[in-house]
């Protein structure tokens, strides 16, 4: 499937027209785009997986884009304004901004395409549904688990991946309020942020742990963050504890090899599934729920590989 | 367009520009012909300004961009300058409260300044431009974030901001065409641009600088002055940008822009203007622009997978350069 789809995309870049529209496989001819915030990210990747397993098996022939970095709202205006030149069935958009695409999405809405969010909702009810995680219950159960791992006490950090976009205020938010709530004794020291890159979240790490020597634990807000936590912690030989979030090979070699305690994991599979499963019930008339809870997990060393959690792992 | 190649080219005989633009424009052609053969969904008049659209912010970017690389610089900051102007002028106009025209001249008079250091600090303190521009890029990052508060800011409360890049002049004319005014504030600035380049002092010693810096000195000019004034007009154009691309999303977001002036440096090159200096075109830099957002538009019509864009769009870039070396060694 992914060779067949890698193959076809080979040979219409390179003979530039000689593809003509689309695999041959669509029963009913349903064409939906799907825009992301993002694409080579692995979490991106598995929700792209996720899509594909539902094209094939409705037989529907799904396409996947996103911007280069989940800063550049005004790119992913492009890639939406192209698909809705391509005219397809449906529309599956995970939005930057909430707001900067509601002129264009009411442009496809006037055409008759129906849209399904996902992931980040948009500040508008164009969208028939979102498919989601609930970021910030995600983020409380993680504080939930770093006041257990410490013992109810002691300075904590966040060393998160972004300032400005939803996912980001909302874990952040998460985790701070939930601490604050709820446990009087740990104090949070700061919250930092290094883009959801590896190596500059190291860096931010090693220097809130030479700043605060007693500090307990860092809970890391994507990927990117937690892995770099990880290093920091691994390259000052420091035994705090460290808590991440979502999956990715690297991140769960950290949690077996017990460098990383834990972490939160979507279910990004399921995001990408659901997200093509409800533009084909729209397409076929069927009322969709508002929002599609798309579940998240913890995981330890000690249930990674149980059955229900690998499956929402990704490498 | 007045040809604007440089007199001094170093090896072999003055060649005419007027060739490389001829080739990038034939590919241009080529690109558009090429994709409305394949889809019939490509020459469609809403996607055609689709395509306008998504070039006006790189466009102008990439005007800016030839001016500074007509005289043998870089400017890595554009993209973050970008960013800067348009979260200035959401300060002015969202949190400020100040009417609309103040938000737009301070953008763009914040853009002239930052150009003016820039260009300060290349000329006066002999600083590489490489080196002070990137240290701009993460200044004007970092402040960017400081003055919004590290959140987008909207443009909820002035009404008629979102005009300026989404509304439609000519739609309310000629209601079929309705080009986003966006793309015609790209055209204004490009028209702007080569007046200079080709009939203004500064436009003279913009391409006099990127030949021989030195034989310019030798000659008795004040170098620095005009070397600071390329750089400050070219800041003054991101501010443009900056504006449209806050009106166009209705938002200016603090963390976007790092990363715009790559593309806006393809856009230059592939129209054939000389990353060493001394020469190049504003109408080149407009259809390297229209290129890339051709390509981009184009191969997403097709469903190509993301990945092979990408793919496609760096061997373009590739082959424009070649084509631009073979030009200088046969001719």
């Amino acid at each position: 499937m992914l060779n067949r789809r890698t193959l076809l995309g080979a040979f219409s870049a390179l003979a530039m027209l000689a593809a003509s529209n689309g695999p041959a496989f669509a029963q009913d001819n349903y064409d939906i785009a799907l825009i992301s915030k993002g694409f080579q990210h692995q979490f991106w990747q598995a929700v792209k997986a996720g899509a594909d397993k539902a094209a094939a098996e409705f037989g529907v022939k799904v396409t996947f884009e996103g911007p280069e970095s989940e800063t550049q709202v005004d790119r992913q205006m492009d890639m939406l304004a192209a698909a809705l030149s391509r005219k397809p069935s449906a529309i599956g958009f995970a939005a930057l901004d909430s707001q900067a695409a509601i002129p264009l999405l009411q442009q496809a809405k006037d055409a008759g395409i129906p849209i399904i969010a996902f992931d980040s909702g948009v500040d508008s009810d164009i969208p028939l549904t979102t498919a989601t995680t609930d970021n910030v219950a995600a983020s409380a159960l993680a504080a939930d688990k770093m006041a257990e791992l410490i013992g109810g006490e002691g300075k904590v950090a966040v060393v998160a991946h972004s300032q400005t976009s939803r996912t980001g205020i909302d874990r952040v938010d998460g985790f701070v309020n939930r601490i604050k709530e709820a446990y009087p004794k740990i104090e949070l020291v700061t919250v930092q942020y290094g883009d959801g890159d590896q190596l500059a979240s190291t860096e931010i790490t090693k220097s809130i742990l030479l700043a605060n020597p007693d500090l307990k634990g860092i809970f890391g807000t994507n990927e990117g963050s937690a892995i770099g936590v990880a290093n920091g912690k691994q390259e000052l030989g420091s035994n705090i504890v460290v808590i991440g979030f979502d999956s990715g090979a690297a991140q769960k070699g950290m949690i077996t090899s017990g460098v990383m305690n834990g972490a939160i994991t979507q279910n990004p599979v399921g995001i990408g599934y659901e997200t093509v499963k409800a533009a084909i019930d729209a397409l076929k008339g069927e009322t969709l729920p508002k929002v599609i809870d798309t579940g998240f997990y913890y995981y330890d060393a000690t249930n990674i590989n149980d059955p229900k959690i690998a499956a929402v792992l990704y490498d | 367009m007045t040809d604007t190649a440089a007199p001094a080219a170093k090896s072999g005989p003055r060649i005419s520009g007027a060739f490389h633009r001829l080739l990038a424009f034939s590919g241009l052609i080529a690109l558009v012909v090429a994709f409305s053969l394949a889809s019939p969904n490509f020459m469609q008049t809403q996607n055609i300004l689709a395509i306008l659209q998504a070039t006006s912010v790189n466009g102008v970017l990439a005007i800016a961009a030839t001016l500074v690389i007509i005289t043998g610089g870089i400017d890595l900051s554009l993209g973050t300058l970008m960013t800067f102007c348009a979260v200035l002028a959401g300060v002015i106009l969202t949190y400020l409260g100040l009417p609309l025209p103040l938000g737009v001249i301070g953008a763009i008079l914040a853009g002239a300044a930052s150009g003016l250091i820039s260009g300060t600090v290349v000329a006066k303190l002999k600083v590489p431009p490489f080196i002070a521009t990137l240290g701009m890029m993460l200044i004007l990052k970092g402040l960017s974030l400081v003055i919004s508060g590290t959140r987008p800011i909207y443009f909820n409360d002035t009404p008629g901001f979102n005009q300026i890049a989404l509304g439609s002049v000519v739609g309310q004319i000629i209601p079929a065409v309705p080009v986003p005014n966006g793309v015609l504030v790209l055209f204004a600035v490009a028209l702007i641009a080569s007046f200079v380049l080709s009939k203004t002092a500064l436009g003279r010693y913009t391409f006099a600088l990127g030949s021989n810096e030195e034989a310019v000195r030798l000659s008795g000019v004040n170098v620095d002055r005009w070397k600071i004034g390329v750089y400050a007009l070219a800041g003054g154009i991101v501010g443009v940008a900056g504006v449209l691309i806050a009106s166009r999303l209705n938002s200016a977001q603090p963390a976007l822009g790092q990363g715009y002036e790559l593309d806006a440096i393809a856009a230059v090159v592939i129209g054939g203007t000389s990353l060493s200096g001394g020469r190049g075109t504003v109408l080149g830099t407009l259809i390297g622009a229209l290129i890339i957002s051709v390509l981009a538009n184009g191969l997403r019509i097709l469903s190509v997978a993301q990945e092979w864009q990408t793919v496609v769009t760096g061997c373009i870039i590739i082959l424009a350069v070649y084509a631009d070396i073979l030009r200088r060694r046969t001719l």
